[in-house]
Protein backbone atom coordinates (compact mmCIF):
# COMPACT_ATOMS: atom_id res chain seq x y z
CA UNK A 1 0.00 0.00 0.00
CA UNK A 2 1.37 3.19 -0.79
CA UNK A 3 1.87 5.63 1.92
CA UNK A 4 -0.55 8.92 2.43
CA UNK A 5 2.84 10.64 3.66
CA UNK A 6 6.25 10.21 3.64
CA UNK A 7 9.19 11.99 4.73
CA UNK A 8 13.04 11.35 3.57
CA UNK A 9 15.96 13.02 5.37
CA UNK A 10 13.53 16.31 5.91
CA UNK A 11 16.04 19.29 6.90
CA UNK A 12 14.49 22.61 7.74
CA UNK A 13 16.93 25.23 9.82
CA UNK A 14 15.60 28.62 10.96
CA UNK A 15 18.34 30.91 9.94
CA UNK A 16 21.35 28.95 12.15
CA UNK A 17 18.87 27.40 14.57
CA UNK A 18 18.02 23.71 13.42
CA UNK A 19 14.37 23.11 13.68
CA UNK A 20 14.49 19.47 12.12
CA UNK A 21 18.06 17.39 11.02
CA UNK A 22 17.41 14.41 8.59
CA UNK A 23 13.64 13.01 9.94
CA UNK A 24 12.42 10.34 7.97
CA UNK A 25 8.65 9.02 8.18
CA UNK A 26 6.48 7.19 6.70
CA UNK A 27 2.94 7.23 7.36
CA UNK A 28 -0.16 4.41 6.24
CA UNK A 29 -3.46 4.78 5.28
CA UNK A 30 -5.48 4.19 8.32
CA UNK A 31 -2.76 4.59 10.60
CA UNK A 32 -2.89 7.01 13.65
CA UNK A 33 0.57 8.52 14.74
CA UNK A 34 1.27 10.38 17.67
CA UNK A 35 4.47 13.00 17.68
CA UNK A 36 5.86 13.49 20.77
CA UNK A 37 8.48 15.53 22.25
CA UNK A 38 10.01 18.60 24.43
CA UNK A 39 8.73 22.32 24.22
CA UNK A 40 11.11 23.02 20.72
CA UNK A 41 11.31 20.08 19.35
CA UNK A 42 10.46 20.40 15.61
CA UNK A 43 6.83 19.04 16.03
CA UNK A 44 5.07 22.09 14.84
CA UNK A 45 7.38 22.86 12.42
CA UNK A 46 7.30 19.44 10.77
CA UNK A 47 3.54 19.78 10.63
CA UNK A 48 3.64 23.08 8.89
CA UNK A 49 5.96 21.50 6.87
CA UNK A 50 3.90 19.12 5.48
CA UNK A 51 0.91 20.91 4.98
CA UNK A 52 3.74 23.43 2.97
CA UNK A 53 3.15 26.41 4.56
CA UNK A 54 6.68 26.88 5.69
CA UNK A 55 9.64 25.65 2.91
CA UNK A 56 12.27 23.29 3.86
CA UNK A 57 15.76 23.01 3.14
CA UNK A 58 16.28 19.43 1.92
CA UNK A 59 15.02 15.97 1.89
CA UNK A 60 12.18 14.84 0.04
CA UNK A 61 8.31 15.32 0.70
CA UNK A 62 4.81 13.32 -0.57
CA UNK A 63 1.63 14.30 0.78
CA UNK A 64 -1.03 12.01 -0.61
CA UNK A 65 1.04 11.64 -3.64
CA UNK A 66 1.55 15.34 -4.28
CA UNK A 67 4.24 17.54 -3.18
CA UNK A 68 3.09 19.45 0.03
CA UNK A 69 0.87 22.55 -0.41
CA UNK A 70 -0.21 21.68 -4.07
CA UNK A 71 -3.55 22.20 -4.57
CA UNK A 72 -4.08 18.13 -4.99
CA UNK A 73 -1.96 17.79 -1.49
CA UNK A 74 -4.33 20.69 0.10
CA UNK A 75 -7.32 18.72 -1.33
CA UNK A 76 -6.82 15.60 1.09
CA UNK A 77 -5.07 16.69 4.08
CA UNK A 78 -6.70 18.55 6.99
CA UNK A 79 -5.10 20.90 9.72
CA UNK A 80 -5.80 21.34 12.97
CA UNK A 81 -3.44 24.11 13.73
CA UNK A 82 -1.76 24.43 17.61
CA UNK A 83 -3.37 27.32 18.77
CA UNK A 84 -7.05 27.04 16.32
CA UNK A 85 -8.41 30.46 15.72
CA UNK A 86 -11.19 32.26 14.09
CA UNK A 87 -12.68 35.64 13.39
CA UNK A 88 -14.72 36.48 16.60
CA UNK A 89 -16.77 38.22 14.78
CA UNK A 90 -18.52 34.68 13.30
CA UNK A 91 -20.15 32.44 14.68
CA UNK A 92 -19.32 28.87 14.82
CA UNK A 93 -22.27 28.17 12.22
CA UNK A 94 -20.79 30.71 9.96
CA UNK A 95 -17.11 29.57 10.22
CA UNK A 96 -17.99 25.79 9.25
CA UNK A 97 -20.13 26.66 6.70
CA UNK A 98 -17.38 29.13 4.91
CA UNK A 99 -14.82 26.16 5.64
CA UNK A 100 -17.24 23.98 4.06
CA UNK A 101 -17.51 26.40 1.06
CA UNK A 102 -13.96 26.37 -0.05
CA UNK A 103 -13.77 22.91 0.22
CA UNK A 104 -16.22 22.80 -2.06
CA UNK A 105 -19.01 21.11 0.15
CA UNK A 106 -22.76 21.86 0.94
CA UNK A 107 -22.68 24.51 3.67
CA UNK A 108 -25.82 22.64 5.03
CA UNK A 109 -23.52 19.67 6.38
CA UNK A 110 -22.39 22.72 9.15
CA UNK A 111 -24.79 22.36 11.56
CA UNK A 112 -24.36 18.25 11.38
CA UNK A 113 -20.40 18.69 11.77
CA UNK A 114 -20.96 20.90 15.29
CA UNK A 115 -22.89 18.56 16.45
CA UNK A 116 -20.50 15.46 16.27
CA UNK A 117 -18.10 17.88 18.24
CA UNK A 118 -20.81 18.65 20.41
CA UNK A 119 -21.19 22.19 19.92
CA UNK A 120 -24.32 22.15 18.55
CA UNK A 121 -25.87 24.44 21.58
CA UNK A 122 -23.71 27.16 20.78
CA UNK A 123 -23.69 27.09 17.24
CA UNK A 124 -25.67 29.97 16.86
CA UNK A 125 -23.12 32.43 19.25
CA UNK A 126 -20.49 34.61 18.14
CA UNK A 127 -16.97 32.43 17.99
CA UNK A 128 -15.89 35.68 20.39
CA UNK A 129 -17.85 33.93 22.77
CA UNK A 130 -16.48 30.59 22.82
CA UNK A 131 -14.16 29.32 26.02
CA UNK A 132 -11.08 27.90 24.40
CA UNK A 133 -12.27 24.09 24.48
CA UNK A 134 -15.16 25.34 22.41
CA UNK A 135 -12.99 27.29 20.10
CA UNK A 136 -10.78 23.79 19.72
CA UNK A 137 -13.43 22.30 18.76
CA UNK A 138 -14.75 24.31 15.89
CA UNK A 139 -11.28 23.42 14.87
CA UNK A 140 -11.95 19.73 15.24
CA UNK A 141 -15.34 20.31 13.51
CA UNK A 142 -13.52 21.99 10.37
CA UNK A 143 -10.76 18.77 10.22
CA UNK A 144 -13.62 16.37 9.53
CA UNK A 145 -15.21 18.15 6.56
CA UNK A 146 -15.24 16.30 3.48
CA UNK A 147 -12.72 12.68 3.43
CA UNK A 148 -9.54 13.84 4.03
CA UNK A 149 -6.99 11.53 3.32
CA UNK A 150 -4.74 12.71 5.86
CA UNK A 151 -5.69 14.56 9.19
CA UNK A 152 -2.47 16.55 11.13
CA UNK A 153 -3.39 17.62 14.04
CA UNK A 154 -1.71 19.90 16.07
CA UNK A 155 -2.23 18.97 20.20
CA UNK A 156 -5.86 18.67 19.47
CA UNK A 157 -6.86 17.72 22.69
CA UNK A 158 -5.25 20.62 24.54
CA UNK A 159 -8.31 22.55 26.39
CA UNK A 160 -10.67 19.53 26.27
CA UNK A 161 -11.79 18.34 29.34
CA UNK A 162 -11.26 14.55 30.11
CA UNK A 163 -14.25 12.85 28.44
CA UNK A 164 -14.26 15.15 25.69
CA UNK A 165 -11.08 14.13 25.06
CA UNK A 166 -12.60 10.40 24.91
CA UNK A 167 -15.19 11.59 22.37
CA UNK A 168 -12.09 12.77 19.94
CA UNK A 169 -10.17 10.28 19.90
CA UNK A 170 -13.00 7.80 19.44
CA UNK A 171 -14.27 9.82 16.51
CA UNK A 172 -10.45 9.80 15.09
CA UNK A 173 -10.69 5.93 15.49
CA UNK A 174 -13.81 6.26 13.00
CA UNK A 175 -11.82 8.11 10.71
CA UNK A 176 -8.93 5.86 11.17
CA UNK A 177 -11.43 2.69 10.18
CA UNK A 178 -12.23 4.61 6.84
CA UNK A 179 -8.76 4.63 5.97
CA UNK A 180 -7.80 8.05 6.98
CA UNK A 181 -3.91 8.38 8.41
CA UNK A 182 -3.75 10.42 11.52
CA UNK A 183 -0.38 12.19 12.74
CA UNK A 184 -1.02 13.91 15.73
CA UNK A 185 1.31 15.82 18.63
CA UNK A 186 0.70 15.80 22.37
CA UNK A 187 2.03 15.88 25.40
CA UNK A 188 0.12 13.71 27.02
CA UNK A 189 1.57 10.11 27.45
CA UNK A 190 -1.48 8.67 28.81
CA UNK A 191 -3.67 9.15 26.19
CA UNK A 192 -1.55 8.71 23.33
CA UNK A 193 -0.55 5.08 24.59
CA UNK A 194 -3.34 3.67 23.86
CA UNK A 195 -5.37 5.82 21.57
CA UNK A 196 -2.25 5.29 18.58
CA UNK A 197 -0.93 2.64 16.83
CA UNK A 198 2.88 4.35 16.99
CA UNK A 199 4.59 6.91 18.31
CA UNK A 200 7.15 9.38 16.96
CA UNK A 201 9.77 11.13 19.39
CA UNK A 202 11.38 14.34 18.10
CA UNK A 203 14.17 15.62 20.52
CA UNK A 204 16.04 18.76 19.48
CA UNK A 205 14.53 17.97 15.82
CA UNK A 206 16.19 14.42 15.86
CA UNK A 207 13.76 11.84 15.48
CA UNK A 208 15.04 9.74 18.09
CA UNK A 209 12.80 6.72 18.70
CA UNK A 210 9.86 5.12 16.48
CA UNK A 211 7.43 2.24 17.15
CA UNK A 212 4.74 1.09 19.08
CA UNK A 213 4.50 1.66 22.92
CA UNK A 214 5.66 -2.14 23.39
CA UNK A 215 8.44 -1.58 21.11
CA UNK A 216 9.57 1.46 22.72
CA UNK A 217 9.90 -0.40 26.34
CA UNK A 218 12.11 -2.97 24.43
CA UNK A 219 14.38 -0.38 23.31
CA UNK A 220 14.75 1.84 26.75
CA UNK A 221 15.64 -1.41 28.18
CA UNK A 222 14.75 0.59 31.51
CA UNK A 223 15.22 -0.99 34.98
CA UNK A 224 11.67 -3.02 36.33
CA UNK A 225 12.28 -1.14 40.59
CA UNK A 226 10.73 -3.79 43.11
CA UNK A 227 9.89 -2.74 46.70
CA UNK A 228 10.33 -5.27 48.90
CA UNK A 229 8.47 -5.24 52.92
CA UNK A 230 10.50 -7.41 55.10
CA UNK A 231 8.62 -8.79 57.73
CA UNK A 232 9.06 -7.33 61.80
CA UNK A 233 12.31 -8.25 62.99
CA UNK A 234 13.56 -10.34 59.38
CA UNK A 235 15.46 -7.12 57.71
CA UNK A 236 18.85 -8.69 58.82
CA UNK A 237 18.27 -11.91 57.29
CA UNK A 238 16.62 -10.51 54.25
CA UNK A 239 19.58 -7.55 54.01
CA UNK A 240 22.03 -10.30 54.07
CA UNK A 241 20.01 -12.69 51.21
CA UNK A 242 19.66 -9.67 49.20
CA UNK A 243 22.88 -7.44 49.14
CA UNK A 244 22.60 -5.13 46.47
CA UNK A 245 19.05 -3.62 47.73
CA UNK A 246 19.15 -0.37 48.92
CA UNK A 247 17.47 0.04 52.53
CA UNK A 248 15.22 2.85 53.30
CA UNK A 249 12.59 3.37 56.41
CA UNK A 250 11.02 -0.43 56.79
CA UNK A 251 11.61 -1.43 52.85
CA UNK A 252 14.19 -2.52 50.90
CA UNK A 253 14.45 -1.02 46.90
CA UNK A 254 15.81 -3.33 44.39
CA UNK A 255 16.14 -2.71 39.91
CA UNK A 256 17.20 -5.16 37.76
CA UNK A 257 16.78 -5.54 33.97
CA UNK A 258 13.69 -7.12 31.91
CA UNK A 259 15.42 -10.36 31.31
CA UNK A 260 16.51 -10.30 34.90
CA UNK A 261 12.85 -10.13 36.19
CA UNK A 262 11.94 -13.30 37.54
CA UNK A 263 15.37 -14.82 38.50
CA UNK A 264 15.15 -11.51 41.13
CA UNK A 265 11.47 -11.97 41.44
CA UNK A 266 12.62 -16.37 42.58
CA UNK A 267 15.33 -15.45 45.30
CA UNK A 268 12.50 -13.30 46.99
CA UNK A 269 10.13 -15.73 46.82
CA UNK A 270 12.69 -18.11 48.30
CA UNK A 271 12.48 -16.07 51.10
CA UNK A 272 9.13 -17.15 52.04
CA UNK A 273 7.82 -16.05 55.52
CA UNK A 274 10.08 -13.57 55.99
CA UNK A 275 8.64 -11.68 53.02
CA UNK A 276 5.58 -9.30 54.05
CA UNK A 277 4.74 -7.36 51.02
CA UNK A 278 6.23 -6.77 47.69
CA UNK A 279 5.64 -4.72 44.59
CA UNK A 280 6.64 -4.64 41.05
CA UNK A 281 7.14 -1.34 39.40
CA UNK A 282 7.81 -1.40 35.35
CA UNK A 283 9.15 1.58 34.14
CA UNK A 284 6.56 4.32 33.85
CA UNK A 285 5.88 6.08 30.53
CA UNK A 286 7.10 9.19 31.39
CA UNK A 287 10.46 7.51 32.12
CA UNK A 288 10.71 5.60 28.84
CA UNK A 289 9.81 9.10 27.45
CA UNK A 290 12.37 10.45 29.45
CA UNK A 291 15.01 8.14 28.10
CA UNK A 292 14.50 9.07 24.69
CA UNK A 293 13.40 12.81 24.72
CA UNK A 294 16.24 14.21 26.34
CA UNK A 295 16.71 18.49 25.79
CA UNK A 296 20.28 19.07 25.20
CA UNK A 297 21.87 20.16 28.75
CA UNK A 298 19.18 17.94 30.78
CA UNK B 1 -15.73 30.37 -8.25
CA UNK B 2 -17.54 28.97 -4.51
CA UNK B 3 -14.67 29.60 -3.13
CA UNK B 4 -14.25 33.05 -4.16
CA UNK B 5 -18.09 34.07 -3.61
CA UNK B 6 -18.16 32.20 -0.06
CA UNK B 7 -15.02 34.58 1.12
CA UNK B 8 -16.73 37.64 0.05
CA UNK B 9 -19.95 36.32 1.75
CA UNK B 10 -17.94 35.70 5.12
CA UNK B 11 -15.87 38.95 4.93
CA UNK B 12 -19.21 41.31 4.02
CA UNK B 13 -20.58 39.74 6.59
CA UNK B 14 -17.87 40.71 8.76
CA UNK B 15 -17.57 43.85 7.76
CA UNK B 16 -21.50 44.49 8.44
CA UNK B 17 -20.95 43.25 11.92
CA UNK B 18 -17.93 45.55 12.45
CA UNK B 19 -19.47 48.31 11.59
CA UNK B 20 -17.34 48.94 8.57
CA UNK B 21 -20.74 49.18 5.78
CA UNK B 22 -22.35 51.60 8.00
CA UNK B 23 -19.52 53.37 8.45
CA UNK B 24 -18.74 53.86 5.19
CA UNK B 25 -21.73 54.78 4.20
CA UNK B 26 -22.37 57.32 7.02
CA UNK B 27 -19.49 59.31 6.07
CA UNK B 28 -20.77 59.49 2.19
CA UNK B 29 -23.76 60.32 2.58
CA UNK B 30 -22.77 62.90 5.20
CA UNK B 31 -20.79 64.65 3.32
CA UNK B 32 -22.90 64.64 0.22
CA UNK B 33 -25.43 66.02 1.97
CA UNK B 34 -23.07 68.94 3.14
CA UNK B 35 -21.86 69.32 0.13
CA UNK B 36 -25.01 69.59 -1.46
CA UNK B 37 -26.25 71.98 1.26
CA UNK B 38 -22.72 74.29 0.86
CA UNK B 39 -23.20 73.84 -3.48
CA UNK B 40 -26.60 75.79 -3.11
CA UNK B 41 -24.98 78.97 -2.65
CA UNK B 42 -22.96 78.96 -5.97
CA UNK B 43 -25.26 78.26 -8.15
CA UNK B 44 -26.26 80.68 -10.71
CA UNK B 45 -23.03 82.96 -10.32
CA UNK B 46 -21.38 79.99 -12.71
CA UNK B 47 -24.20 79.65 -15.30
CA UNK B 48 -24.16 75.16 -14.89
CA UNK B 49 -26.85 73.31 -13.59
CA UNK B 50 -26.96 72.87 -10.17
CA UNK B 51 -26.21 68.84 -10.16
CA UNK B 52 -22.87 69.45 -12.21
CA UNK B 53 -22.15 72.53 -9.66
CA UNK B 54 -22.36 69.68 -7.35
CA UNK B 55 -20.85 66.90 -8.96
CA UNK B 56 -17.54 69.29 -9.32
CA UNK B 57 -17.34 69.23 -5.50
CA UNK B 58 -18.15 65.61 -5.30
CA UNK B 59 -15.09 64.83 -6.97
CA UNK B 60 -12.71 67.22 -5.17
CA UNK B 61 -14.14 65.44 -2.20
CA UNK B 62 -13.91 61.93 -3.44
CA UNK B 63 -10.61 61.86 -4.03
CA UNK B 64 -9.75 62.07 -0.38
CA UNK B 65 -12.19 60.17 1.27
CA UNK B 66 -12.66 56.92 -1.52
CA UNK B 67 -9.08 56.21 -1.04
CA UNK B 68 -8.98 56.97 2.60
CA UNK B 69 -12.48 54.57 3.01
CA UNK B 70 -10.66 51.54 0.78
CA UNK B 71 -7.55 52.11 2.93
CA UNK B 72 -9.22 51.09 5.91
CA UNK B 73 -11.43 48.75 4.94
CA UNK B 74 -8.36 46.98 3.87
CA UNK B 75 -5.11 47.93 5.64
CA UNK B 76 -6.05 45.04 7.77
CA UNK B 77 -7.66 42.53 5.39
CA UNK B 78 -4.09 40.09 5.45
CA UNK B 79 -2.41 41.31 8.48
CA UNK B 80 -5.50 40.82 10.78
CA UNK B 81 -5.61 37.20 9.80
CA UNK B 82 -1.90 37.45 10.15
CA UNK B 83 -2.49 38.29 14.07
CA UNK B 84 -5.24 36.50 15.12
CA UNK B 85 -3.44 33.41 13.62
CA UNK B 86 -6.46 32.57 11.10
CA UNK B 87 -4.17 32.74 8.08
CA UNK B 88 -2.70 29.22 8.35
CA UNK B 89 -5.36 27.30 8.79
CA UNK B 90 -6.77 29.18 5.82
CA UNK B 91 -3.58 28.67 3.43
CA UNK B 92 -4.36 24.70 3.79
CA UNK B 93 -7.58 24.58 2.24
CA UNK B 94 -7.80 24.62 -1.67
CA UNK B 95 -8.75 27.92 -2.28
CA UNK B 96 -6.08 30.00 -3.79
CA UNK B 97 -4.06 32.98 -2.64
CA UNK B 98 -5.26 35.51 -5.31
CA UNK B 99 -8.90 33.38 -5.35
CA UNK B 100 -8.78 34.50 -1.23
CA UNK B 101 -8.22 38.13 -2.51
CA UNK B 102 -10.39 38.90 -4.69
CA UNK B 103 -12.88 37.37 -2.38
CA UNK B 104 -12.34 39.93 0.01
CA UNK B 105 -12.41 42.59 -3.01
CA UNK B 106 -15.26 41.49 -3.97
CA UNK B 107 -16.71 42.07 -0.42
CA UNK B 108 -15.29 45.46 0.30
CA UNK B 109 -16.17 46.77 -3.21
CA UNK B 110 -19.34 45.91 -2.52
CA UNK B 111 -19.33 47.93 0.64
CA UNK B 112 -17.77 50.97 -1.13
CA UNK B 113 -20.13 50.65 -4.02
CA UNK B 114 -23.00 51.36 -1.94
CA UNK B 115 -21.44 53.74 0.15
CA UNK B 116 -21.20 55.57 -3.20
CA UNK B 117 -23.86 55.07 -4.56
CA UNK B 118 -25.97 56.02 -1.63
CA UNK B 119 -24.14 59.06 -0.86
CA UNK B 120 -23.88 60.09 -4.28
CA UNK B 121 -27.64 58.85 -4.70
CA UNK B 122 -28.54 61.86 -2.16
CA UNK B 123 -26.82 64.54 -3.73
CA UNK B 124 -28.46 64.21 -6.94
CA UNK B 125 -31.98 63.78 -4.92
CA UNK B 126 -31.32 67.10 -3.12
CA UNK B 127 -30.18 68.71 -6.30
CA UNK B 128 -33.15 67.55 -8.34
CA UNK B 129 -35.37 68.54 -6.23
CA UNK B 130 -34.87 72.27 -6.47
CA UNK B 131 -33.84 72.58 -9.89
CA UNK B 132 -35.06 70.91 -13.18
CA UNK B 133 -32.32 71.76 -15.24
CA UNK B 134 -29.94 69.53 -13.22
CA UNK B 135 -31.14 66.32 -14.92
CA UNK B 136 -28.00 67.63 -17.52
CA UNK B 137 -26.21 66.99 -14.62
CA UNK B 138 -26.61 62.99 -14.33
CA UNK B 139 -24.47 61.62 -17.18
CA UNK B 140 -21.09 63.69 -14.99
CA UNK B 141 -23.05 62.10 -12.01
CA UNK B 142 -22.83 58.49 -13.27
CA UNK B 143 -18.80 58.77 -14.26
CA UNK B 144 -18.06 60.10 -11.25
CA UNK B 145 -19.71 57.09 -10.18
CA UNK B 146 -18.04 54.25 -11.67
CA UNK B 147 -14.68 55.94 -11.75
CA UNK B 148 -15.07 56.18 -7.83
CA UNK B 149 -15.72 52.63 -7.58
CA UNK B 150 -12.32 52.27 -9.54
CA UNK B 151 -10.37 54.56 -7.44
CA UNK B 152 -12.00 52.57 -4.46
CA UNK B 153 -10.68 49.31 -6.11
CA UNK B 154 -7.27 51.04 -6.67
CA UNK B 155 -6.86 51.59 -2.99
CA UNK B 156 -8.27 48.22 -1.74
CA UNK B 157 -5.16 46.41 -3.89
CA UNK B 158 -2.97 49.03 -2.39
CA UNK B 159 -4.28 48.24 1.26
CA UNK B 160 -4.20 44.60 0.53
CA UNK B 161 -0.49 45.01 -0.66
CA UNK B 162 0.49 47.22 2.31
CA UNK B 163 -1.32 44.49 4.59
CA UNK B 164 0.71 42.14 3.23
CA UNK B 165 3.85 43.51 3.31
CA UNK B 166 3.53 44.67 7.13
CA UNK B 167 2.24 41.55 8.59
CA UNK B 168 1.38 43.85 11.57
CA UNK B 169 -1.83 45.76 12.01
CA UNK B 170 -0.52 48.61 13.42
CA UNK B 171 2.17 48.53 10.88
CA UNK B 172 -0.46 48.47 8.03
CA UNK B 173 -2.41 51.29 9.42
CA UNK B 174 0.64 53.70 10.07
CA UNK B 175 1.58 52.46 6.22
CA UNK B 176 -1.66 52.92 4.90
CA UNK B 177 -2.28 56.94 6.85
CA UNK B 178 0.91 57.53 4.90
CA UNK B 179 0.65 56.42 1.49
CA UNK B 180 -2.55 58.33 1.85
CA UNK B 181 -0.92 61.26 2.84
CA UNK B 182 2.06 60.75 0.32
CA UNK B 183 -0.30 60.10 -2.91
CA UNK B 184 -3.63 62.44 -1.99
CA UNK B 185 -2.22 65.42 -0.42
CA UNK B 186 1.69 65.74 -0.47
CA UNK B 187 2.04 64.66 -4.01
CA UNK B 188 0.32 67.48 -5.41
CA UNK B 189 1.95 70.23 -2.89
CA UNK B 190 5.09 68.64 -4.19
CA UNK B 191 3.78 69.10 -8.11
CA UNK B 192 2.64 72.44 -7.75
CA UNK B 193 6.20 73.62 -5.82
CA UNK B 194 8.17 72.33 -8.98
CA UNK B 195 5.37 73.87 -11.39
CA UNK B 196 6.03 77.22 -9.48
CA UNK B 197 10.14 77.04 -9.81
CA UNK B 198 10.28 75.36 -12.81
CA UNK B 199 8.17 78.21 -14.70
CA UNK B 200 6.92 76.83 -17.98
CA UNK B 201 10.14 74.45 -18.11
CA UNK B 202 10.24 71.30 -19.50
CA UNK B 203 8.93 70.22 -16.32
CA UNK B 204 5.71 71.57 -16.71
CA UNK B 205 5.44 70.64 -20.43
CA UNK B 206 6.22 66.87 -20.07
CA UNK B 207 6.85 65.42 -16.82
CA UNK B 208 4.34 67.10 -14.91
CA UNK B 209 1.11 65.39 -17.19
CA UNK B 210 2.90 62.23 -16.58
CA UNK B 211 3.11 62.83 -13.37
CA UNK B 212 -0.82 63.58 -12.81
CA UNK B 213 -1.52 60.17 -14.83
CA UNK B 214 0.82 57.92 -12.89
CA UNK B 215 -1.12 58.56 -9.50
CA UNK B 216 -4.42 57.48 -9.60
CA UNK B 217 -6.32 59.95 -7.29
CA UNK B 218 -4.99 62.47 -9.91
CA UNK B 219 -5.94 60.81 -13.19
CA UNK B 220 -9.30 60.34 -11.25
CA UNK B 221 -9.89 63.75 -10.77
CA UNK B 222 -8.20 65.07 -14.24
CA UNK B 223 -10.99 62.34 -15.83
CA UNK B 224 -13.50 63.61 -14.31
CA UNK B 225 -12.89 67.65 -14.89
CA UNK B 226 -11.93 67.17 -18.14
CA UNK B 227 -14.65 65.00 -19.47
CA UNK B 228 -17.42 67.90 -18.03
CA UNK B 229 -15.73 70.94 -18.97
CA UNK B 230 -18.88 73.22 -17.56
CA UNK B 231 -17.70 72.02 -13.96
CA UNK B 232 -13.81 72.63 -14.57
CA UNK B 233 -14.16 76.45 -13.37
CA UNK B 234 -14.96 75.18 -9.65
CA UNK B 235 -11.74 72.72 -10.12
CA UNK B 236 -8.49 73.67 -8.11
CA UNK B 237 -6.16 71.85 -10.61
CA UNK B 238 -6.60 72.51 -14.05
CA UNK B 239 -4.57 74.98 -16.73
CA UNK B 240 -1.92 72.68 -17.74
CA UNK B 241 -4.22 69.78 -16.62
CA UNK B 242 -6.34 70.51 -19.49
CA UNK B 243 -3.49 69.35 -22.21
CA UNK B 244 -3.94 66.46 -21.08
CA UNK B 245 -6.32 63.99 -23.63
CA UNK B 246 -9.40 62.06 -21.59
CA UNK B 247 -8.43 58.88 -23.33
CA UNK B 248 -5.02 59.22 -20.98
CA UNK B 249 -6.84 59.85 -17.71
CA UNK B 250 -9.22 56.85 -18.72
CA UNK B 251 -6.21 54.69 -19.57
CA UNK B 252 -4.73 55.54 -16.36
CA UNK B 253 -7.89 55.14 -14.04
CA UNK B 254 -8.67 51.93 -15.85
CA UNK B 255 -5.04 50.21 -15.23
CA UNK B 256 -4.53 50.97 -11.79
CA UNK B 257 -7.04 48.38 -10.09
CA UNK B 258 -5.42 45.89 -12.10
CA UNK B 259 -1.91 46.85 -11.20
CA UNK B 260 -2.99 47.26 -7.94
CA UNK B 261 -4.53 44.11 -7.78
CA UNK B 262 -1.28 42.64 -8.74
CA UNK B 263 0.79 43.97 -6.68
CA UNK B 264 -1.40 42.40 -3.88
CA UNK B 265 -1.03 39.31 -4.84
CA UNK B 266 2.78 39.35 -5.46
CA UNK B 267 2.32 40.65 -1.86
CA UNK B 268 0.30 38.14 -0.59
CA UNK B 269 2.28 35.42 -1.73
CA UNK B 270 5.57 36.78 0.09
CA UNK B 271 3.77 36.04 3.32
CA UNK B 272 5.12 32.51 4.88
CA UNK B 273 1.96 32.14 7.83
N1 LIG C 1 9.42 31.32 12.67
C1 LIG C 1 10.45 30.85 13.35
N2 LIG C 1 11.63 31.51 13.32
C2 LIG C 1 12.70 31.05 14.00
N3 LIG C 1 12.70 29.94 14.74
C3 LIG C 1 11.55 29.24 14.82
C4 LIG C 1 10.38 29.66 14.13
N4 LIG C 1 9.40 28.76 14.39
C5 LIG C 1 9.93 27.83 15.20
N5 LIG C 1 11.23 28.11 15.46
C6 LIG C 1 12.15 27.30 16.28
O1 LIG C 1 12.13 25.97 15.81
C7 LIG C 1 12.16 25.06 16.90
C8 LIG C 1 10.99 24.12 16.81
O2 LIG C 1 9.78 24.80 17.08
P1 LIG C 1 8.38 24.10 17.05
O3 LIG C 1 7.34 25.15 17.13
O4 LIG C 1 8.33 23.19 15.89
O5 LIG C 1 8.38 23.26 18.39
P2 LIG C 1 7.26 22.27 18.99
O6 LIG C 1 7.86 20.93 19.04
O7 LIG C 1 6.00 22.43 18.25
O8 LIG C 1 7.10 22.85 20.47
P3 LIG C 1 5.82 22.95 21.44
O9 LIG C 1 5.68 21.66 22.13
O10 LIG C 1 6.19 24.02 22.39
O11 LIG C 1 4.65 23.31 20.59
C9 LIG C 1 12.18 25.91 18.16
O12 LIG C 1 13.50 25.99 18.61
C10 LIG C 1 11.69 27.25 17.72
O13 LIG C 1 12.27 28.27 18.47
MG1 LIG D 1 4.15 23.10 18.71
Amino acid sequence: MTPTLSLQCLTKTYGAQRALSEVSVTVAPGERVALLGHNGAGKSTMMKIILGLIPFDSGDLQVAGAAPGTAEARRHVAYLPENAAFHPALTGLEQIRHYLSLRGESPSLAMDLLQRVGLGQAATRRIGTYSKGMRQRVGLAQTLIGKPRLLVLDEPTSGLDPVSRRDFYELLDGLAADGASILLSSHALTEVEARTDRILILSGGHLVAEGSLADLRRMAALPITFHVSPRQGAMAEVVLALPEAIASGGTLTLSCQQDQKLRLLARISDLGERIADIDVQPPTLEDIYGRFSKRAGQ
Amino acid sequence: MTRITATAETEFRIALRNRWVAMSIAMMALFALVLSAAGSSAVGTIGADRLSVVVASLTSLAVYLVPLVALLMSFDAIAGEVERGTLPLLLTYPASRPELLLGKLLAHLAILTLAVAIGYGIAAVAALAVDADAVAGLSSLWRLMWSSVLLGATFLGIGYAISALARRSSGAAGLAIGLWLGLIVLYDLGLLAAIIADNGGYFTTKVFPAALLANPADAFRLYNLAASQATSAAAGVSGAANTIPVWASLTSILLWPIAAFAIAIAAFRKVTP
